[in-house]
């Protein structure tokens, strides 16, 4: 009967067995706890039950106690915190050179878009042994991207990036759950995570000539007319794109913020929110006149800048998201 | 004790002293007003019930056969605001701290006997429009009321929906100044503050969150109904909002709402695991502490819900240690109880296995808890059954298990009659088997990676042997429900008439008659004995019945 009750969810990633391992000892601590709680109130329950002629002994209380199982549990609790802390940590700080993966959730959907432009909806390819970032938001309520396979979970959120990554371990293919409530068909908001080996990976990446989303996203930036302010020349009027990504920006106002994914979105969005110091605010917005795919692509086009300048290619291809057999 | 004397020869109580509706509406009378509330209280806790059962129904197969989608969303949202916002909240404070308070500090009534009216009355409002946006179509917001789902994109009662909930706040806001300036003002001579029983004194930690808390809540509905209504960019990005903004609102009191739930169980299990151990409780100083703590602390604790929202890495760390905290002084409760029972004199009647239930399962909620506080831990299983099978064991399994040990354990004083023992105890036995059959597998699926507020799982079959279970328990738990409905009621015609002290139990309300007359003491009780002083009062638990 319990052929087809696991009681948890497939192992495929570096995460699921750092999160099992806690939640083991977890159990292994709550259990004690509960054994030897559950035991005392039995024990005492029928050891002290009413008996003719015997009184109870009326005791006050004692402070050595109290303090002892203050004390202790608080010393465990904080086990718990610093090993949960740990996990997190690295949950939340991808690792460099991840290939990226951009999300666009709506109810009650997943479509994805890599690197090399291959587009999917409610289903995602990605090969075993790999750093996979996801880069997420949503086109209308708050949705949650959930692979229990992979223990992770992160919320996407409508009008930002939010960020998840993951370094499957096992080929296979795996529950993806919206875990955020999202009107009527939440339950059907689902797909599947299908991890290959690199060498099948490949091959389902060679099918059909995509174009990469830097390339879009380049295409984009000259349609739009980025490129005549955002120069590399005396004639800029708005700040050099090459090498921003991930570098800090000094704003007009003497604040610094780190270029990230959220940095450039907003300031294609609300360009007026946050000025680089030394240009004045005369970029008009493109809300509302660009989908978030194209957001996505020219996003991936600005962060491409800094690393053909890091890396003096001066190809069009993403190094990072090219597999590594 | 000289008692007044009805012309019938009965003895005058609050319960004969008047007749008829309008004796009842416009009563000032504090524990005619926790009567109007439990009538309020129960219909929503079967309005409740049902929806759970029908949800319950639903996952009983994967496919969504029962009810469509959006039925199915309406179901676990109305769920959840009725049992919080109509039952959980109100329902051991508006009962029987309405009932209890005044009588245990040696008082006639609350400080505010007509703003204690009116708390009902806004109940009774917001429950008429909870009713409405129920049988006007629903709402499917979740009880959360997330945004921009709830301003933007549902096309439901919502509107209403908050409403009933901003005005419910204010019920609880009022009961929460009563209960505090009662307490400071109208302790009776020689009731000190290291007299009072816990039971007062987790209703004061209670009414510091109603007071300090909800208005947040009542703003951040508000909110909603105005972004609904009108289309202001307070939560929805597309507007220029935060819907982050939103849940930190939500969260500042719903966290401590958890408190506000749980705090006046752990009083009544204070007083039922003392009387009938025959002990003065292990502690007193240390868990009147505990509760002020868990009410303090309990405010820092939010964003906890919030690990996978979006909020940074280190709000993150820091919520996930001050959760920790709260976890202490929980545990020395559950410490301090079972100490009590140590060399006691220990008889089972059915309040005392309430008690024993909630001692274990909030045990198993509460260390459940450690598992959500833990960040990586928290990141797989949020939004999950085992969120949902966490929460159901403080509330279900505490709250609901202590509130009926409450009702038990008092009974014979509200109503002036004995329920019938062994229908209690056979009630408490299914209780406790159907509770943990419900949510015990709920763990389990939720570690296995069921998200909560599927309508369909035909995608997962793996999950459908828990939910069978679940559902079956689910039935069990509804049984145990209803017969104490049945038998209270029954024992207010047919059961004997209690005693006024039928458990020989410690405090002001066990000295006075069986039902109390309006005014609770003839004369001005002076209290020269501390609280629990089971040394002093005659051992052996009599059995009236």
């Amino acid at each position: 009967m319990f052929q087809n009750m696991p009681f948890w969810p497939p192992r495929a990633s570096t995460m699921a067995n750092s999160v099992d391992a806690l939640y083991i000892f977890l159990i292994v601590v709550s259990a004690l706890m509960i054994v030897s709680i559950f035991t005392m109130v039995i024990f005492f329950a029928i050891r002290y039950r009413q008996q003719p002629g015997q009184r109870a002994e009326q005791i006050e209380g004692s402070h050595a106690l109290e303090i002892t199982w203050s004390v202790i549990p608080f010393c465990v609790f904080m086990v718990f915190f610093a090993w949960g802390a740990l996990i997190y940590f690295k949950e939340r700080t991808p690792p460099q050179n991840s290939a990226e993966v951009y999300t666009v959730a709506k109810q009650w959907m997943w479509k994805f878009e890599h690197m090399e432009g291959q587009r999917e909806i409610n289903e995602l390819h990605v090969p075993v042994g790999r750093d996979v970032k996801m880069i997420m938001t949503s086109q209308d309520v708050i949705h949650s991207f959930f692979v229990p396979a992979f223990r992770i979970k992160q919320d996407v959120l409508p009008g930002r990036y939010t960020v998840a990554w993951f370094h499957a371990t096992r080929p296979g293919t795996y529950h993806l759950f919206c875990a955020e409530y999202c009107g009527t068909m939440h339950s059907g908001m689902i797909g599947s995570v299908v991890v290959m080996e690199p060498k099948d990976y490949e091959a389902w990446m060679g099918g059909g000539g995509n174009q990469p989303l830097a390339v879009t996203g380049e295409k984009l930036f000259s349609e739009l007319g980025c490129a005549t302010c955002h120069r590399s020349d005396t004639q800029a009027r708005g700040p050099n794109l090459v090498g921003i990504y991930g570098k800090p920006v000094l704003l007009e106002d003497g604040r610094t913020v780190t270029a990230d994914e959220n940095y450039i979105r907003e300031s294609i969005l609300d360009p007026a929110a946050k000025i680089v110091n030394g240009f004045k605010p005369i970029m008009p917005t493109f809300q509302g006149q660009i989908s978030d795919e194209q957001l996505n692509a020219l996003v991936a086009y600005v962060k491409s800048l800094s690393q053909q300048s890091s890396e003096q290619t001066g190809g069009k291809n993403m190094a990072a998201a090219t597999p590594q057999p | 004790m000289a008692t007044a004397v009805l012309e019938t020869g009965e003895r005058e109580t609050y319960l004969n002293k008047e007749y008829g509706i309008k004796s009842w509406l416009l009563t000032v009378d504090h524990k005619r007003i926790a009567l109007l509330y439990l009538m309020g209280i129960t219909f929503f806790f079967f309005v409740g019930g049902f929806f759970a059962l029908l949800i319950r129904l639903e996952l009983l197969t994967p496919a969504g056969d029962l009810v469509q989608a959006d039925t199915y969303n309406k179901l676990f949202t109305m769920h959840g605001q009725v049992m919080i916002f109509f039952f959980l909240i109100p329902a051991v404070p508006a009962v029987l701290g309405n009932f209890l308070i005044p009588i245990m500090i040696g008082a006639k009534d609350l400080a505010f006997p007509r703003i204690n009216l009116l708390s009902w009355y806004l109940y009774i409002i917001a429950g008429a429009l909870m009713v409405y946006t129920i049988l006007n179509g629903g709402v499917d917001t979740g009880w959360t009321f997330y945004t921009p789902l709830s301003t933007e994109f549902l096309k439901t009662n919502v509107v209403t929906a908050a409403l009933a909930v901003f005005v419910s706040g204010f019920s609880s806001i009022f009961t929460g100044l009563n209960f505090i300036v009662s307490i400071h003002r109208l302790r009776a001579p020689g009731m000190t503050w290291n007299r009072l029983p816990l039971f007062v004194w987790a209703h004061y930690a209670t009414s510091i969150i109603q007071v300090l808390g909800t208005p947040v809540v009542a703003i951040a509905i508000l909110l909603v109904a105005l972004e609904r209504v009108f289309h202001l960019g307070i939560f929805n990005p597309a507007l220029g909002g935060d819907p982050l903004l939103f849940q930190h609102l939500f969260w500042f009191y719903s966290h401590p709402a958890v408190y506000i739930m749980i705090l006046p169980g752990m009083g009544i299990v204070s007083e039922v695991v003392c009387c009938f151990s025959r002990k003065r409780i292990f502690g007193y100083s240390a868990m009147a502490m505990a509760l002020l703590g868990i009410a303090v602390v309990g405010f820092l604790v939010w964003a906890h819900h919030m690990f996978v929202a979006g909020i940074s890495l280190y709000a993150a760390l820091i919520f996930s240690l001050l959760s920790y905290f709260v976890a202490v002084p929980s545990a020395i409760k559950v410490f301090n109880w079972t100490a009590t029972m140590y060399k006691g004199s220990i008889t089972y009647q059915t309040p005392m296995l309430y008690a024993f239930g909630f001692v274990g399962l909030f045990t198993i909620g509460g260390l459940t808890g450690l598992f959500l506080a833990a960040l990586g831990i928290d990141v797989h299983v949020t939004d999950t059954y085992f969120v949902v099978a966490h929460f159901h064991y403080i509330m279900v399994g505490g709250m609901v298990m202590a509130y009926l040990g409450g009702m038990h354990f008092w009974w014979p004083k509200i109503s002036g009659r004995m329920y019938p023992e062994g229908w209690g105890r056979l009630a408490a036995l299914l209780v406790f088997v159907g509770f943990n059959l419900t949510f015990f597998p709920q763990f389990i699926l939720g570690y296995m990676g069921m998200p909560r507020r599927y309508w369909d799982y035909s995608h997962s079959p793996e999950f459908q042997i828990l939910n069978v279970l679940s559902t079956a328990g689910a039935t069990v738990l509804a049984v145990g429900y209803l017969l104490p409905m049945v038998y209270f009621l029954w024992s207010m015609r047919y059961g004997k008439p209690a005693p006024d002290n039928p458990w020989n139990a410690a405090g002001l309300e066990w000295t006075i008659p069986s039902p109390p007359s309006t005014f609770n003491f003839d004369e001005q009780p002076v209290v020269t004995w501390e609280a629990y002083n089971y040394d002093e009062i005659k051992q052996e638990v009599k059995f009236a019945h």
